[in-house]
This record gives structure tokens, C-alpha cells and sequence, in this order.
């Protein structure tokens, strides 16, 4: 993950409540066992209606969705962040977020920052207005700034370390593995473990269903 | 004096590896369920990093999202790679993999417990929001994203912050039409769908007694529609005696150990929620969505909203695009809204109680002219039973579609889709845009609401039928 201190780009208003991951990247485009390439997934329902946001050559190369309230609520699907990074977006800013989708947005790198109402209508009515209109959102002070304004964000401290840093948190945990391992030996006797068994046919499939 | 706990403070410290200030805590994960949908980039992570998976034999795999569910051929040639990954990634790690075609395959949700996977007091995470499922047997169970399904392959352990506590007390009498979905769709509809953000639900009250482990799965099912992080029921005698019956239940000796640790898991008196809310179920009847979100719902006997009548001008809005969306009318009756589809499945209403509660109401009736019911069992073990007690010859007597187990109509993800701007009435948990079907429109109802509207041919609840 690369790191990121701070980010200038444009940005681009979507005043939708409750945007769901299924609208953020429709089902059929989860099959994709890859990690990229999902930019033409991104709102591709939405995408369909010509006056959608995202199709107007002037916010093209926006790189700052500013959102609204319950931002990627649902599923926990991973590649509605992997779509708004692929097509550029490196910063959302809404009133509340699904809370999967917040967690899933900083592991990948993506910003989601989280605003009073208030300082995100005033920062979409600008948007709105101007397409060239730039958005500063650094993450060292944590805060946004924009038009001789600054609101101030918070993040959690360890995300917000990894995000500055551009580290792989599975490695930081790995060098926890001695703490892990003693855990390990005060878990309960009774409790399940899974050995691999081979395949059991299932008798009750009908002879037609088995083609 | 000990300081009174929450069931979920008591979980979640049990599960704590490590705890520093200013970091979240590292959190122990006791089962870890896949599925071929979220899981093929996080091998392909592990294998780039030379890494293995640490705790295979706390690992659960399933094909369920993309399988067909009319035969065995996999004709989609993404849905084949997925099923491919998965396979090959299980094979490599040593995994236990339920797969198409075998008779303990099924959606993930609805295998774990059939099979005692799952007990009180666990942690359970799965790359797939609903795996709150699982909290109807005490359990602290939520969804990830990719990423986190690497970490906990790599790791067995989530860094993760603990997260706030909300208390959901339903009171009154339960009516005797009312099921364990309505009693989620009325509190999602009470409390909006994002009422519950950054909190895990414990459900409370005297009406849960009532409530079924089948059904309690359904309610826990849907916490995350409420915006919850994860919902939990603490364990009783109705969880014990369900667990009991499982092949992967603790046996002899080993039973009553856990039966005393499961015992201690409840909310001590006087511990404090971060969050209270009340429902009253008396007067609660059957529940319908009419939007585009789990929380745009009414009693069926109601009808479609005003969007004028709402007062947040965002959410206004969304009531007219879900309007808009759903070809609906202020003020229509929900009960004279005519159906194309309905469906019966998924891992909120796929299991043998619903099933049962279905047939119910087709016996000695036939699904109304015009309209497609497809019946999906939630797993191979649900079809085998719901044959043994005949139910299959009373779902295509009637006129249904008996299926593969699967989660189907669910999600737009396998062939089991609405054709353009259809209207179903579905036992799902989504009523999103396009969530069956491009231009799917989505009605979420109970079981037996979803019987009686596919008799009807539209959204009807058994007693109207009676009546009729």
C-alpha cells in the first residue's frame, strides 16, 4: 500500500443517502478473482443514465467523491473499494459510512473521512458549482481543507499510522505470534476444529440435475 | 466489586489476544468460514507473501454464491473460475471444502450451524456480512472484507476495535401471525438502516423465548441491514437443546465443561449499553419493504408512503428514487401490489422452518397463474429433510420450483436472476437496487407472506387468504 499524508484533487458531489455496495459495484462484477482492473465496475448501473455524475467530461480525473449519509452500507464486499481506487478516487468524505465499507476502504489505502453534514452539503455545493474545485485533505493534521476552510477529521490512530506509513498490517501482527500462541494454549479442549474429509455425494439430487 | 458486563463485553474479552492503548485489540477468531465470492485475492495474498494459512483446522470452506442452483453444470465461465480457486486454494491449505454436489454443501450461514459448527461464545468471521447469523447461539460473528479474510488466514487474529453495545428489548405479546422476520423488518423500519452503526446488538426480552434457533438465526441475520456490526442472542435452553442435536456438538464430558462456560453468557444486571432501543411486538403484524432499503418498510396491512410526509430532505429524496425505482404510489395498499416472482431461500430464510411455515400455506393450493416461485433450500441436508417429511411434493403440487441449495435469487451473482423490471417477493435480506436483477424490484417479506403472495399473486399475508 503506498503511503499517504496528503491528498489535493477535485472532487465530485453524489447527494444519494444509504449507497449501497450493491450500487457501488453490481454482484456480477464480484466474480472477478483478480484484486484490479474494477474502474469499469464502478456505478456501472448508475453509470447507464447519461446525466449520471461520473459521465460528465468535466469531472472526469476527480479524485475526491464527496458522498452523503451511510456511504457503501451492505455488503462486505471488498471490491467496492477496489472499484472507486481503480477509477481514481483516493478520498470519500460523507456524514456516516457502512461500517464494513470504513474499515475495507482504509486497509486498501482509500481515505474515508467522516464529516458533520453541515461541512459536507457546504463542500458539495462547491463542488457542484465548480469542477475545478480543489479539495486539500491531509492526514497529518486531519484535516479537510478547502476554500480558506478547515474541518477537522478523526481516524483511528493505528489506522491512521498505517495509512501515513504504507504498511502491510499483516506483517505487524505476525510479530505478535508469541502472544498468539500462548492465547492458543488457554483455549477450551471442547471447542471445534475441522479436519478435511473427502467429498460425500449427495443421493438426493435428481438424475436430471446431475448432467 | 466486579464491574456488570454486557454478553458481547464478556465475548469480546475472552477473544482479546492483546491489548495496548492507542491500537485496537487483537482479537482471537475461534472458526473461520470462506466462500468462493471474497476469498480467491486473499490466497493469491498469502501466496505472494510465502505465507500459509495458519489454522486450517479452524477453517470452514463452501461453494454457495455462484452455483447454479437448477443442476450441476457450472456453465458461466467467471462463476467456473471462482468455484476453480476455491477448490485449488483449499487443496493446497488443507481446508475442509463443502462443495457442489456434496451432501453437506449449502449456504455458508445455514451449514455451520446445521452441523454444530458454531457454539456460544465464539468468534466467528466470514468475508460476508451476514455471517451475524451465527450470534443467535451467543456468538460474535461479523463480516470482512478481503483483506481481513487474508489476516485471518495469516494470522488467526483481527486488529480490530471494539466495538459500542446497543440493547434491543422487544415487550409484549408476539401475535400469533408474526414471525421472526417481521420482527426485524419492524425494528429496521423503527430504527432506520443505519440505526445501529458502529454497535453490535444483543436482542433481549421475553417475546425471544418464543423465537426458534431457525428463527433467531433470521433476526441476528439481519443486524447488519440495521447498520449493526454484529447481533447476538444470549444462549438458553432452546440453544442448548438445538446444539445438542448437531454432528459437530461437544460430546460426553466435554458438553457439560462448555454447558457451564456457555452458562456464564449473559448480560450481568446492571451492565450498560451504549445504546437502548424498545420495540413493542404486540401490536406488530406482518412486515413488507416498499423501497430500496431494508428500513423503507410498513405492515402489509399499510400502505406506500408520502415522501412529502418525511422530514430529513436526504432521505426524502431516497424515498422518491426508491419510488421512482419501485414503480410504487404514495398511498397504494401493499396488499393489492401484484407480484411476478417470489422466492424462498437464502441464509435468512432458506432452513426447515421456513420451509415447513411455506407448505403450510401452499397445502391443497396452487401458486396464482402468472406467477414463478422458485423454493432454494438453504443447504443439501435442509433439501434431504424437507423430502423425507414430503414438503417437495406439496411446494410442485402447488406449482413452485423445487431447487439445488444454493443462495440463489439472493444476489445477482449466479443464474438464478429476475428478468428486467420483474417484482418479487423474496425471503432475502437485500432489497437493493438491482440486487436480484438488473431492474429487480424487491419486496422483503416473511415465509408465509411469501407463500400466501405467491397464491394470491400479490403481497398477501395466510390470513387474507383465509379470508378470500
Amino acid at each position: 500500500m503506498k503511503p499517504l499524508t496528503e491528498h489535493v484533487g477535485r472532487g465530485v458531489s453524489l447527494r444519494r443517502s444509504n449507497v449501497d455496495t450493491d450500487q457501488i459495484i453490481p454482484a456480477e462484477f464480484c466474480k472477478r478473482i483478480t484484486k484490479s482492473g474494477f474502474d469499469d465496475a464502478l456505478f456501472a448501473t448508475w453509470r447507464k443514465e447519461p446525466k449520471f455524475v461520473l459521465n460528465r467530461p468535466e469531472r472526469q480525473g476527480a479524485s475526491i467523491l464527496v458522498a452523503s449519509h451511510n456511504f457503501g452500507t451492505g455488503s462486505s464486499r471488498e471490491h467496492a473499494v477496489w472499484a472507486l481506487r481503480d477509477w481514481g478516487f483516493r478520498v470519500v468524505i460523507a456524514t456516516s459510512y457502512g461500517d464494513i465499507f470504513r474499515r475495507n476502504s482504509f486497509t486498501n489505502g482509500l481515505l474515508a473521512v467522516e464529516l458533520a453534514e453541515a461541512a459536507v452539503n457546504e463542500l458539495a455545493a462547491r463542488v457542484e458549482d465548480d469542477s475545478s474545485f480543489e479539495i486539500t485533505v491531509d492526514l497529518m493534521t486531519c484535516e479537510v481543507r478547502a476554500n480558506g476552510q478547515a474541518y477537522g477529521f478523526e481516524v483511528e490512530e493505528r489506522a491512521r499510522w498505517l495509512l501515513l506509513k504504507g504498511l502491510d498490517e499483516i506483517s505487524l501482527t505476525l510479530l505478535k505470534d508469541e502472544a498468539v500462541r500462548e492465547y492458543e494454549l488457554t483455549r477450551p479442549h471442547w471447542l471445534p476444529t475441522i479436519k478435511p474429509t473427502p467429498l460425500v455425494p449427495a443421493a438426493e439430487i435428481p438424475e436430471e440435475a446431475r448432467a | 466489586m466486579k464491574t456488570p458486563k454486557t454478553i458481547i463485553e464478556k465475548v469480546w474479552e475472552e477473544h482479546t489476544v492483546q491489548q495496548k492503548p492507542g491500537e485496537p485489540d487483537l482479537l482471537y477468531i475461534d472458526l473461520h468460514l470462506i466462500h468462493e465470492g471474497s476469498s480467491p485475492q486473499a490466497f493469491d495474498g498469502l501466496r505472494l507473501a510465502g505465507r500459509k494459512v495458519r489454522r486450517p483446522d479452524l477453517t470452514l470452506a463452501f461453494e454457495d454464491h455462484v452455483i447454479p442452483t437448477r443442476s450441476l453444470m457450472l456453465t458461466d465461465q467467471m462463476s467456473r473460475q471462482c468455484v476453480a480457486a476455491l477448490r485449488r486454494n483449499c487443496a493446497d491449505h488443507e481446508i475442509q471444502l463443502f462443495q457442489f454436489g456434496d451432501s453437506r454443501q449449502g449456504i455458508v450461514h445455514v451449514v455451520a450451524p446445521e452441523r454444530g459448527y458454531v457454539y456460544p461464545g465464539m468468534s466467528v468471521i466470514c468475508g460476508d456480512s451476514h455471517t451475524a447469523t451465527h450470534g443467535a447461539f451467543g456468538a460474535l460473528a461479523f463480516g470482512v472484507g478481503t483483506s481481513d479474510v487474508e489476516h485471518v488466514l495469516a494470522t488467526q487474529t483481527l486488529s480490530i476495535t471494539q466495538p459500542r453495545t446497543m440493547a434491543v428489548e422487544f415487550v409484549g405479546d408476539l401475535p400469533q401471525d408474526v414471525q421472526a422476520k417481521d420482527l426485524i423488518l419492524a425494528l429496521i423500519a423503527q430504527i432506520g438502516a443505519n440505526g445501529a452503526n458502529g454497535h453490535v446488538i444483543e436482542y433481549r426480552g421475553a417475546p425471544l423465548a418464543r423465537i426458534s434457533m431457525e428463527g433467531r438465526m433470521t433476526m441476528c441475520n439481519m443486524s447488519i441491514e440495521a447498520g449493526a456490526r454484529a447481533g447476538l442472542i444470549a444462549p438458553d435452553d432452546v440453544t442448548y437443546t438445538y446444539l445438542h442435536e448437531r454432528p459437530n456438538a461437544p460430546k460426553g464430558a466435554a458438553w457439560g465443561e462448555a454447558m457451564a462456560h456457555w452458562q456464564s453468557l449473559v448480560t450481568d444486571p446492571g451492565a450498560v449499553f451504549d445504546k437502548t432501543v424498545t420495540v413493542d411486538v404486540s401490536s406488530l403484524s406482518p412486515f413488507v419493504t416498499w423501497g430500496t432499503n431494508p428500513g423503507q418498510a410498513v405492515p402489509l396491512s399499510g400502505s406506500v408512503p408520502e415522501p412529502a410526509s418525511i422530514a430529513d430532505t436526504q432521505d426524502r429524496a431516497a424515498a422518491e428514487r426508491a419510488l421512482s425505482y419501485m414503480d410504487l404510489v404514495p398511498g397504494t395498499r401493499m396488499d393489492s401490489v401484484e407480484i411476478d416472482t417470489v422466492f424462498v431461500g437464502s441464509c435468512t430464510n432458506g432452513r426447515m422452518e421456513d420451509l415447513r411455515s411455506v407448505a403450510d400455506v401452499l397445502r391443497g393450493r396452487k401458486v396464482a397463474d402468472g406467477v414463478t416461485m422458485l423454493v432454494v433450500p438453504g443447504s443439501m441436508e435442509v433439501r434431504k429433510h424437507a423430502e423425507a417429511e414430503g414438503l417437495h411434493e406439496v411446494f410442485l403440487a402447488a406449482g413452485a420450483e423445487w431447487r439445488l441449495s444454493g443462495c440463489s435469487m439472493c444476489l445477482g451473482m449466479n443464474a438464478d436472476r429476475l428478468d428486467g423490471a420483474k417484482r418479487c417477493a423474496s425471503t432475502s435480506n437485500r432489497n437493493y437496487e438491482g440486487r436480484q436483477g438488473p431492474q429487480a424490484r424487491t419486496h422483503l417479506v416473511s415465509p408465509a407472506v411469501a407463500a400466501a403472495t405467491a397464491v394470491a399473486g400479490r403481497l398477501a399475508a395466510p390470513s387474507h387468504l383465509e379470508a378470500s
